[in-house]
């Protein structure tokens, strides 16, 4: 079958030659794939900031597909079902898994116990093959999946395997009150989402702060807020203090993860030495931008090595920092009523559509900030959807 | 709330979601008591081990299910092998995993060939996408790294003359 495949850093290939997956579980399923995400974080991957990432992996954690076939203990779904696919692997029985944190299932990542399974995100997050492919295997079919409802367009549902989730847990972690000022640091994709989404727990301002023009001037269009670009603040955190009366904001959101601009020692520590788990830059000025007793939440993704942080505002200001990876099934059905009422319109994020066949490229515009790149999804030849 | 609501009547939605109740645990998770039975719970079907899988030293055994992607091979499969005898909050952990990414590319070249195809590293790195979209960024890298590797051989030819 056609499949990515990952080379090393900055390289990957279209692999007509890859095997298809089978049934290795009679929990799983397999899945022909309709459409597939490159994510932010798949960036990490391909810059190779995250340790155990093998050559011939196939990266992909945002896809729909249609259910192919089904091991003997899956019940929920039937062949032929177009389903979406949470980018969590969660078996559902484990205590985790019991309390919602789907995110952190206890049988599913035998490679590391700080995260559960996530398709196609190196064997730190447990060896699976993703869905930038034409089929997947999908295990814990019972649990993750959900077919798409008849009224929802397949470019939403793609979206709502990771992106829009990610993005509104982002803002229901700062815990948001009503009137809060909250920023928001980085206009990728999930920043974008999680602005859009700090409005409707009450946000009163919402800033994004980020270096790239075209998705600062998207992001205001989108989610109607505020957009900064730190290049021209000179100091980010003083900017912040200076337009909340020398407060801070309330909340601060760290939608960057390890790949930060903005700092040389950071960017040289952990984007080029890898001696830490990525360049917490946008991480620093959350901390320090927050007010005292504030809230700081974190969706950004970093790698597992130690990573400097001023530890020590953290302790003086008193700050509560709250932080996972989403816990999509959980999110699912209120995001689905969100849609539904028009409240998000996640589609509207998507940039470009690319062939499956041209994978390289696709990482390569979206790596690079290229032709105003904001979302790329992959589209298999199979998909026929 | 509700003058605040008027204010932001112009976003849709706005306010559907707050909740005061919010603080600081919830949405973390659903406590249920669930934790202090730490793992006795009923576990899915254990998955038959067919390829080698690194386990953590953190856990007893293998989860459940598991990834069967690119097996430790190699040099690579070797660094990895050792790194997992340590546990992840150690640097004797990631450090070799890190050396061991490097490893595979290198060997993943060497595969490449032995198997008859040359790869194509600037289709792999996505300068078809450059060419379209950042033509002069790229003849920009193109002459510098001309530059660069024709200043290198002048010096290494200078070199070369001398010692002659």
């Amino acid at each position: 079958m056609l499949a990515m495949n990952y080379r090393g850093p900055y390289r990957v290939r279209a692999d007509h030659n890859k095997p298809e997956p089978e049934i290795l579980h009679p929990q799983d399923a397999i899945i022909r794939v309709t459409r597939s995400c490159i994510c932010g974080s798949d960036l990490h991957l391909y810059h190779g900031i995250v340790p155990d990432t093998r050559v011939g992996m196939t990266f992909g954690h945002e896809f729909t597909g249609i259910v192919e076939e089904l091991g003997s203990d899956v019940k929920n779904l039937k062949v032929g079902d177009h389903v979406l696919v949470p980018f969590n692997i969660a078996c559902g029985a484990c205590s985790f898994c019991k309390q919602e944190l789907f995110g952190n299932c206890h049988e599913s990542n035998p490679e590391a116990t700080a995260v559960g399974g996530i398709y196609g995100y190196s064997h730190t997050a447990g060896g699976y093959d993703g869905g930038q492919a034409e089929y997947v295997r999908v295990p814990y079919a019972d649990v993750g999946p959900m077919v798409i409802p008849d009224d929802m367009h397949p470019d939403d549902a793609v979206l709502l395997t990771d992106v829009v989730p990610t993005g509104y847990q982002a803002a229901e972690m700062g815990g948001i009150k009503p009137g809060d000022t909250v920023v928001v640091f980085g206009a990728g994709p999930v920043g974008i989402m999680a602005a859009k989404c700090a409005w409707l727990f009450g946000a009163g301002r919402v800033i994004v702060i980020d270096h790239v023009e075209y998705r600062l001037e998207f992001v205001r269009q989108y989610a109607q807020c505020e957009a900064y670009n730190f290049r021209s603040l000179e100091d980010p955190v003083l900017f912040l203090k200076k337009t909340t009366d020398y407060y801070g904001a309330d909340v601060c959101i760290d939608a960057v993860g390890g790949d930060a601009s903005g700092n040389a020692m950071q960017t040289i520590l952990g984007r080029k030495l890898l001696m830490q788990g990525g360049a917490a830059t946008a991480l620093h000025w959350a901390i320090n931008g927050v007010k005292k007793g504030g809230i700081v939440s974190i969706v950004g993704v970093y790698g597992p090595i130690d990573t400097l942080i001023p530890i020590g505002n953290v302790v003086n200001k008193g700050l509560t920092i709250r932080a996972n990876q989403a816990s999509v099934k959980r999110l699912l059905p209120r995001l689905i009523e969100h849609i539904r009422a028009g409240r998000i319109d996640p589609k509207a994020i998507i940039s470009h559509r690319v062939p499956l066949e041209e994978v390289a490229d696709a990482y390569h515009i979206f790596s690079a900030k290229l032709d105003n790149c904001i979302k790329p999804i992959l589209i298999p030849p199979s998909a026929n959807v | 709330m509700e003058h605040s609501a008027e204010r932001y009547k112009h976003i849709k939605g706005w306010g559907v979601d707050a909740d005061p109740e919010n603080e600081p645990t919830y949405p973390m998770k659903q406590w249920t008591g669930d934790d202090h039975r730490r793992r006795n719970y009923d576990r899915p079907p254990q998955q038959p081990v067919t390829v080698e899988i690194l386990h953590s030293n953190e856990r007893p055994n293998v989860t459940a299910v598991f990834g069967t992607s690119t097996p430790p091979v190699g040099l690579s499969g070797v660094l990895r092998r050792y790194a997992f005898r340590y546990s992840e909050s150690s640097w004797g952990h990631w450090l070799p995993l890190v050396l061991a990414d490097r490893v595979n590319m290198v060997e993943g070249i060497i595969s490449d060939l032995g198997h008859g195809h040359v790869p194509n590293i600037f289709a792999e790195k996505g300068w078809k996408a450059d060419w379209k979209h950042n033509r002069s960024g790229l003849i920009k890298r193109v002459t510098i790294a001309l530059a660069v590797a024709g200043g290198v051989a002048l010096l290494m030819n200078r070199r070369k003359n001398e010692d002659a």
